[in-house]
């Protein structure tokens, strides 16, 4: 096997390797990645609930709220990733090390969509359990779409974990300005067309507002009036987001790694 | 010849964002926008050799470190790490390093020590097996075999820094940087550092070490050839033995006295080629080591000392150290 194939695979397990056993290591994920998200999506059942709205919903809410595992884990764990690893002093071990950048990016990703999974597959359970959704239809289109969206989504967060670097400590700041707003836009808890079309539009940018609303589209067939776009034009815009935000997120690493070499400080932990 | 590490006129500039009061200022030494780390470095490390960076903190030993292992690009010069241009060829430089930080607590808490170790490995291409392996031989020789399987976050600072020496050293690198590895560790936890660290490049013909540091007893004992290092300056290369050989022909005169008001008195007095002071805060006395090519200079010594109606508690001629050579070179104590 050629040799720079061979190593960035070794390096995508090694990086995965801490999320995934952290995901099984530490109970604490249940608390805060089952428990809490249930919390939300009990409220917006009982409001669904109370105004007599079709038993669709409640499905919108109890799948929004399992890809809020999704989110949180892009969010933090993705773009403020690489400025917690320059914190602890990982990060300058990264850079020195011979990998493709792109492997320590993807194996964070593979490793947490591992983990994700589990705390989204466990938030469905519960929230069908709970809630008691409508049947469901499980068509084939449900995997792609799942699946580029989390390329999408993914790939959005390793673009954004160099410039959350380079934005140092307002990386923070960044991270919990922008979750709630894209609970809202993204149509976390309702459908996205309830914000009126350019707005949803706008959302769009944001992967999981189109994942969230295809896969609705797919599952609550009945309401599927409630979906933005066919889900084919839907599938097409993911996968150029897809795309984009991978190549995007190269681009930005280079960007960073360069600086970092000519500044100094951007990615070492100085004694 | 084939050098490991060969520097030619590098420099290193840092430009740091004046305050916004500093900008009102007329630029100053202390104020100015940019730091000289390393000014016109030529260094030669040959294949094999255990090569010691010797300076104080601040000296540009760690930004020479950094350079090398490819984390910083130069202002200025040229530098080539196994034969590859630092600025250039990153790639196979990087497949046949690694750098170890004293201080180092890298990894995820979460991990054990051994996963943790492994994790790095993958990063180098090293087979899992073998990675699991080395990491094992190496728990052993540094005492932490029994402690392997613990979570990183419930080893001691010293432990988690022997862990870092595993992390090094488990991509069996051809080229290794230690930056003050012995940094902050206990006497018994530095030695079995230091005795792996001669015995891996004894072991190991072409296998080559460069270490920092600012102990010189550790530079005396281990090194090869030793660079004496000052504001980012290289003042002298060459082997402990011949350094000291450049201050033999002078003294070394230790005294430990109650602090005086002035002591630049010692500048004046002829026969002394430098000196450093520093006080011990827990004594609250100076310590003074004179470098003296003439020992009528001695009595001028005590002379002023006692004229400020000062104690001497302590005075010793003794051999000469490289610390000697530094103090003899830029007139102040390494430390």
């Amino acid at each position: 096997m050629n040799i720079h194939l061979r190593l960035n695979l070794r390096a995508i397990l090694g990086r995965a390797y801490p999320r995934v056993i952290g995901s099984l290591r530490e109970p604490s994920w249940i608390f805060f990645e089952i428990l809490l998200p249930v919390l939300a999506i009990a409220a917006y059942v009982f409001i669904y609930q109370a105004l007599e709205a079709p038993p669709e919903f409640v499905g919108f809410v109890i799948l929004g709220g399992a890809m809020t595992a999704f989110w949180l884990n892009v969010l933090w764990s993705m773009a403020a990733q690489l400025y917690w690893e320059k914190e602890i002093g990982n990060l300058q071990l990264y850079m020195m090390a011979p990998m493709s950048r792109m492997s320590l990016l993807g194996g964070m990703a593979v490793g947490g969509i591992f983990g994700s999974s589990i705390h989204a597959s466990a938030t469905v359970l519960i929230g069908v359990l709970l809630f008691k959704g409508p049947a469901l239809v499980f068509p084939l289109m449900l995997i792609p779409i799942f699946l580029v969206t989390l390329i999408a989504l993914y790939g959005m967060g390793m673009m954004f974990a160099s410039l959350y670097l380079m934005w140092g400590r307002e990386a923070w700041h960044m991270a919990s300005l922008m979750e709630e707003p894209i609970y809202f836009v993204s149509g976390f808890y309702f459908p996205v067309k309830a914000l009126g079309f350019w707005v949803a539009l706008s959302a769009s940018v944001i992967p999981i507002t189109l994942g969230l609303d295809s896969m609705r589209q797919l599952l609550f067939p009945s309401v599927a009036a409630w979906g933005l776009f066919p889900v084919e034009i839907e599938l097409g815009i993911l996968v150029v987001l897809a795309i984009i935000f991978p190549i995007m997120a190269r681009i930005a690493l280079a960007r960073m790694e360069n600086l970092a070499r000519r500044r100094g400080g951007l990615t070492l932990r100085w004694q | 010849m084939n050098y490991a590490v060969e520097t030619k006129n590098l420099c290193r500039v840092f430009k740091r964002k004046r305050s916004r009061k500093e900008r009102k200022q007329e630029p100053t030494k202390e104020n100015q926008k940019e730091v000289v780390a390393l000014d016109d470095v030529n260094i030669q490390v040959k294949e094999g050799e255990l090569f010691g960076l010797l300076g104080p903190n601040g000296a540009g030993k760690t930004t020479l470190i950094k350079i090398l292992s490819t984390l910083l690009l130069p202002t200025k010069g040229e530098a080539w790490v196994a034969g590859h241009n630092v600025a250039e060829d990153t790639f196979n430089i990087r497949m046949k390093i690694n750098s170890v930080s004293g201080g180092e607590s890298s990894g995820y808490g979460l991990l054990t020590a051994r996963e943790n170790v492994w994790m790095f490995s993958q990063f180098y291409d090293v087979p899992s097996k073998v990675a699991k392996q080395r990491a094992d031989d190496l728990f052993k020789t540094f005492g932490l075999y029994e402690k392997r399987n613990q979570k990183m976050r419930t080893l001691s600072t010293g432990e988690r820094q022997k862990m870092g020496m595993v992390r090094g050293f488990i991509t069996d690198p051809d080229i290794i940087f230690l930056d003050e590895p012995t940094l902050g560790l206990d006497v018994n936890a530095s030695r079995v550092i230091r005795r792996f660290v001669a015995d891996w490049v004894r072991e190991h013909e072409k296998k080559t070490v460069l270490l920092t540091t600012h102990y010189m007893m550790e530079a005396e004992e281990l090194c090869d050839r030793v660079a004496i290092i000052d504001k980012g300056k290289v003042l002298v290369c060459d082997t402990p033995e011949n350094l000291k050989k450049t201050v033999r022909r002078s003294s070394t005169l230790r005294l430990e006295i109650d602090p005086l008001k002035d002591y630049s008195k010692f500048r004046d007095i002829p026969g002394i080629r430098n000196f450093s002071k520093k006080v011990n805060p827990e004594t609250n006395r100076s310590e003074l080591v004179f470098v003296i090519d003439d020992e009528a200079a001695v009595s001028d010594i005590l002379s002023v000392v006692t004229g400020e109606g000062k104690r001497i508690h302590e005075l010793r001629k003794t051999e000469p150290t490289l610390e000697d050579v530094f103090v003899s070179l830029v007139g102040r104590a390494l430390e």
